[in-house]
């Protein structure tokens, strides 16, 4: 089966209206000695049916939790199902990069629209179409911002280690250097912060909220890196911007972030979405595809991919990235969640998240030993002591909970809207449970 | 096709005329039209350093990016922010439409008459 | 058609969470928020109409021929999707326990068993999320190799001018001179040009072949030796390995690593645009420069991107691999050469294939002697084409062949489809030189007229505003 739907008779008729007797003749400049002279070591062809017994017996050996307590830069909300159904259709799902406007206006459409809910979100004035995801994100702004005379990244260690390192990758592939500004009482340094902040810095990343879940006071973050002629780059978690103060009321010039949480799954770690946002005196340093309006030889409205001659296949070697393909159908994905929250659904997940997360660390920090680590207000993820981890996390998920991320210092948990309080109470009396033996 | 006789030309299509020591750089008519729709110019600073033969800056149309190669060697001391917000300036009036301007120019490359260029551009 | 936006209704919107029922936390004043995002306000019903009405304004591969030179628009199986969206997958955080994820490290660790088969290749990684960005993790391969061999002397990468645009771009982004090098006009490595490029500076050669314009370089085992004679690395970029897979293998062709587009060739969807995934290949004597994840792995490695890359795109590609098995692999890409070939020849005597020979699974047709002659360009057959409902060819690339258009119909279309579109194609010869004006002006009945591509790139308008 390799859906190849011409007959066997029609092979045979059309190796002859092409000259050949047969495929081995259409391999003709392939050296013989290179031709792979014995079948694949693969299985056998298989039926739908087959091929879905075999998978599904692979998803079948994961563990499915009915409640996730971890996040971590992947997050448990709830999707709504006009979400999973829109991005599902034959149209979207299957349609290559828009680069004929004229057979591709509902793909145009929906990133323009994409691009205006992610200004309307972080407050920025330009927004791309997507690209890989957070981390990535995180990397292209560190990308953008450098000049000729400033080289040198610096990125908050309150950060994602996976954004830490792969902004460090970026930074080795330019031979450009990034260094790490380190973490007091879980939140960015500001006094390292200041002194770090030398002539030959392009930028500054701080996470908001960061890795252990706390509010970096970004507003002074940022004066602190202007101050010093540098850009400030914000990751931001997109919704928490429900109800947090967004990147450019915090002066952030560049504001970047994982989409994951507006409608993707945690699918083991992808697809998601990076988002990127910027300010109209940057836009042009902003990477990947963009979707602008224009009108078409009737004069009618339409969109088209634009400002193209920043792009790889224009410039090549020059080009500042190398994207091409991005995430077009996770950003549709989040479009249409943020369409169905709308501002009040969005604002009340946040709270909810908030809220949620909150009443988890009451309940545990209540117990004999779990103490909070870190001062501060936090959104929806922070950090306690938990004596007996591998015990409490077991118990946990012999419940069917996931518990916390071990991190340096203790657990890292998270809530988000989608647990109700009676799965929290169960999680808290798990671990009651255990400590109290 | 305009070639004004009061001008130089590079080969890489760039048209200059000194005024009181300044070199003051465009490009020219057949480079324009080449070039098609300009839709942006990424402009040098002021104070950059500028070497004959070699980009000081791009022109992009839709489809394509061309570098801007400086006839000759000094320093930028104007660039011109006008095209910042009016890159057709460039397609309308090729040689009314400066793009920066170098002083202290202390190298030249070849730089060919009216007359030589037009010859090379219809050849 | 209206932009959501426009649909908003204020006050309107969607039942999705019930009460919080535990209280809610106060945020400091100093972190809120002071005015809400513009977000559209509608009912369910507004937004599954809008949405199908954007879908209506889509072309999709599911939906109609789509030639797209380069691209690989093969038919995008239903059960791949079916199998992607198991809760067992779908709903698996990437940082639970390794007990937890055997299934997912199964899916990972078989697909990585066949790709490497089907490559000849010994090491795989899935974390790349698209081609560049497997480009970009290959070429960094090569640089840590050379960098723990303390051979810091190889600053240069080798691109043929035929080569994608992310080729160069990549080299570049991974710290490396770009040298062009000229190709033969078949579009093959022109050796002494090749020659004269290579020396103590070379750290690697990038490649596809089949090349851009869909010709196997028959040279290919001499030019991975004379690069590896002059201790560089050879990159097989894997756009085009659809023609090839399980009759000829990179590593066989002395390739040392490779990224494939799961996207393209194993069948997965691109969505408008992404997300694709990448896997990239090594022999083993890189395995060790692999990336890996900071939280899920040891530290100390690179990393492209957070966790284990696109994996649920990895399901897609390992369903269709197991439903191709040994015997449709090879029989996939046969049938996407022959298709190749024979739309070309269906459609020789109209317009010309820039090169008249037995091609790969895709072709480059040469209009510019056409073009000459009518004043009808590649652009608008191109833009004629969309008229019958058949999305146009790859424009303008490669670079190396004036007004081309490269078609790559692959092996999922039927005789019945391919002899449609050689027929249209005849129509259109013929109608540009009774019309060109009516060419010049196409599409006419498509979704929009050509769009001023010009005043959206002069006066960017990126986003909606409320008027």
């Amino acid at each position: 089966m390799s859906y190849v739907p011409s007959t066997p008779a029609q092979r045979q008729e059309m190796l002859r209206a092409v000259g050949v007797e047969d495929y081995r003749e259409l391999y003709r400049d392939v050296p013989e000695e290179m031709l792979l002279d014995r079948a694949l070591d693969l299985p056998s062809a298989m039926s739908e049916l087959e091929v879905s017994r075999a998978v599904s017996a692979m998803a079948a050996k994961n563990t499915q939790f009915s409640t996730i307590l971890r996040g971590a830069g992947a997050y448990d909300h709830y999707i709504p199902a006009v979400v999973k159904s829109i991005p599902a259709k034959e149209e979207f799902l299957t349609a290559y990069t828009p680069y004929q406007a004229e057979m591709s206006q509902g793909v145009l459409q929906s990133i323009f629209e994409y691009q205006t809910m992610i200004c309307e979100l972080t407050g920025m004035e330009v927004s791309n179409a997507s690209v890989y995801d957070g981390a990535t994100a995180a990397a292209e702004a560190a990308a953008m911002c450098r000049s000729r005379k400033r080289r040198v990244t610096l990125i908050s260690g309150a950060a994602h280690p996976d954004v830490i390192n792969t902004v460090r990758t970026y930074c080795y592939g330019t031979g450009d250097e990034l260094r790490v500004v380190p973490v007091k009482d879980g939140k960015t340094d500001m006094d390292a912060l200041r002194e770090m902040l030398t002539a030959d810095v392009a930028s500054f990343y701080v996470q908001q909220p960061n890795f252990f879940g706390l509010l970096e006071d970004a507003d002074a973050l940022g004066e602190a890196v202007h101050a010093a002629g540098a850009l400030f780059v914000m990751g931001c978690n997109p919704i928490s911007l429900g109800v947090l103060k967004t990147p450019r009321d915090c002066g952030a010039d560049v504001a970047v972030g994982e989409g994951q949480p507006l409608g993707l799954p945690l699918g083991f770690g992808g697809p998601y979405l990076g988002f990127m946002a910027t300010t109209m005196k940057n836009s042009r340093q902003l990477p990947g595809r963009i979707v602008g309006q224009t009108v078409d030889a009737k004069g009618e409205r339409c969109y088209v991919l634009t400002l193209q001659a920043r792009e790889q296949h224009i410039r090549r070697e020059k080009a500042s990235s190398n994207i091409c393909s991005n995430e077009a159908l996770c950003a549709l994905t989040a479009s249409v969640y943020l369409a169905c929250m709308g501002p009040a659904g969005l604002k009340e997940a946040a709270e909810q998240c908030m809220a949620k997360a909150h009443y988890l660390m009451r309940g545990l920090t209540a117990l004999e030993g779990v103490e909070l680590v870190y001062p501060g207000p936090f959104f929806h993820e922070f950090v306690t002591t938990l004596p007996r981890q591998e015990e409490v996390l077991s118990a946990l998920e012999a419940k069917g909970i996931l518990g916390g991320l071990p991190v340096e210092g203790g657990i890292l948990w998270c809530a988000t809207e989608k647990q109700s309080k009676a799965e929290l109470d169960q999680a808290i009396a798990v671990v009651k449970e255990v400590l109290a033996k | 096709m305009n070639y004004p006789s009061e001008l130089q030309y590079s080969r890489d299509h760039e048209w200059l005329r000194m005024e009181d020591g300044v070199a003051v750089i465009g490009i020219s008519d057949f480079a324009q039209s080449e070039l098609g729709d300009v839709v942006f110019v990424n402009l040098p600073e002021v104070c950059d350093e500028a070497t004959a033969g070699e980009p000081f800056g791009d022109v992009e149309s839709v489809k394509a990016v061309s570098d801007l190669v400086c006839p000759v060697t000094g320093t930028v001391c104007e660039v011109n922010e006008e095209l910042l917000d009016a890159p057709e300036k460039l397609n309308e009036d090729p040689y009314g439409t400066w793009i920066i301007k170098v002083e202290n120019v202390t190298d030249t490359e070849e730089l060919l008459s009216a007359e030589q260029y037009e010859a090379e551009c219809t050849h | 058609m209206k932009l959501i936006f426009e649909k908003s209704v204020p006050g309107r919107h969607c039942d999705l969470l019930p009460q919080c029922d535990v209280e809610k936390a106060e945020l400091p004043e100093s972190f809120r928020r002071d005015t809400p995002p513009a977000l559209p306000e509608l009912s369910e019903v507004d937004l599954s109409r809008h949405y199908t009405e954007l879908n209506h304004r889509v072309h999709g591969v599911n939906c109609g021929f789509y030639p797209l030179g380069s691209c690989t628009m093969k038919y995008n199986p239903r059960i791949d999707e079916d199998l992607a969206a198991l809760p067992g997958f779908a709903g698996v955080h990437p940082l639970a326990g390794a007990e937890n994820v055997k299934g997912c490290r199964e899916v990972l660790d078989t697909a990585a068993k066949y790709l490497c088969e089907i490559t000849g290749m010994e090491g795989m990684t899935f974390q790349p999320a698209a081609g560049a960005h497997g480009e970009f993790t290959g070429v960094l391969l090569i640089k840590q190799y050379h960098r723990k061999r303390g051979d810091n002397a190889r600053r240069k990468i080798i691109v043929p001018d035929s080569a994608h645009g992310t080729n160069p771009a990549t080299a570049a982004m991974c710290g490396f001179e770009v040298v062009n090098i000229p190709s033969a006009p078949d579009g093959c490595v022109d050796l002494e040009a090749l020659k004269a490029g290579l020396g103590e500076d070379t750290a690697g050669l990038m490649l596809t072949n089949p090349n851009t314009v869909g010709l196997f370089d028959e040279n290919i085992l001499e030019i991975t030796r004379l690069v590896h004679e002059a201790g560089g690395l050879c990159y097989y970029d894997g756009a085009n390995l659809n023609a090839v897979m399980g009759v000829v293998r990179p590593g066989d062709m002395g390739f040392d690593c490779i990224h494939m587009n799961l996207h393209k060739t194993f069948a997965t969807p691109h969505g408008g645009g992404g997300p694709g995934a990448c896997a990239v290949g090594c022999k083993g004597f890189l395995k060790e420069f692999l990336p890996a994840s900071a939280l899920m792995d040891e530290p100390g490695h690179i990393q492209v991107r957070a966790f284990a890359g696109n994996f649920l795109v990895v399901v897609r590609a390992l369903s269709y691999l197991l439903t191709l098995g040994r015997e449709g692999i090879p029989e996939a890409a046969q049938n996407a050469v022959l298709n190749a070939n024979y739309l070309m020849r269906k459609i020789q005597g109209s317009f010309e294939p820039a090169f008249d020979r037995i091609c790969m699974h895709e072709f480059v047709l040469d209009l510019s002697g056409y073009k000459k002659e009518t004043g009808v360009s590649a652009l608008d057959v191109a833009k004629s084409l969309i008229d019958y409902g058949m999305h146009p060819p790859t424009m303008y690339f490669p670079m190396i062949v004036h007004e081309a258009l490269m078609l790559e119909p692959t092996e999922t279309e039927s005789k019945e489809t391919l002899d449609w579109a050689a027929q249209i194609f005849r129509e259109l010869y013929e109608l540009g030189k009774k019309d060109p004006e009516f060419m010049h002006n196409a599409p006419h009945l498509a979704q929009i007229a050509r769009p001023d591509e010009v005043r959206a790139a002069r006066q960017p308008v990126l986003r909606w505003q409320k008027p």
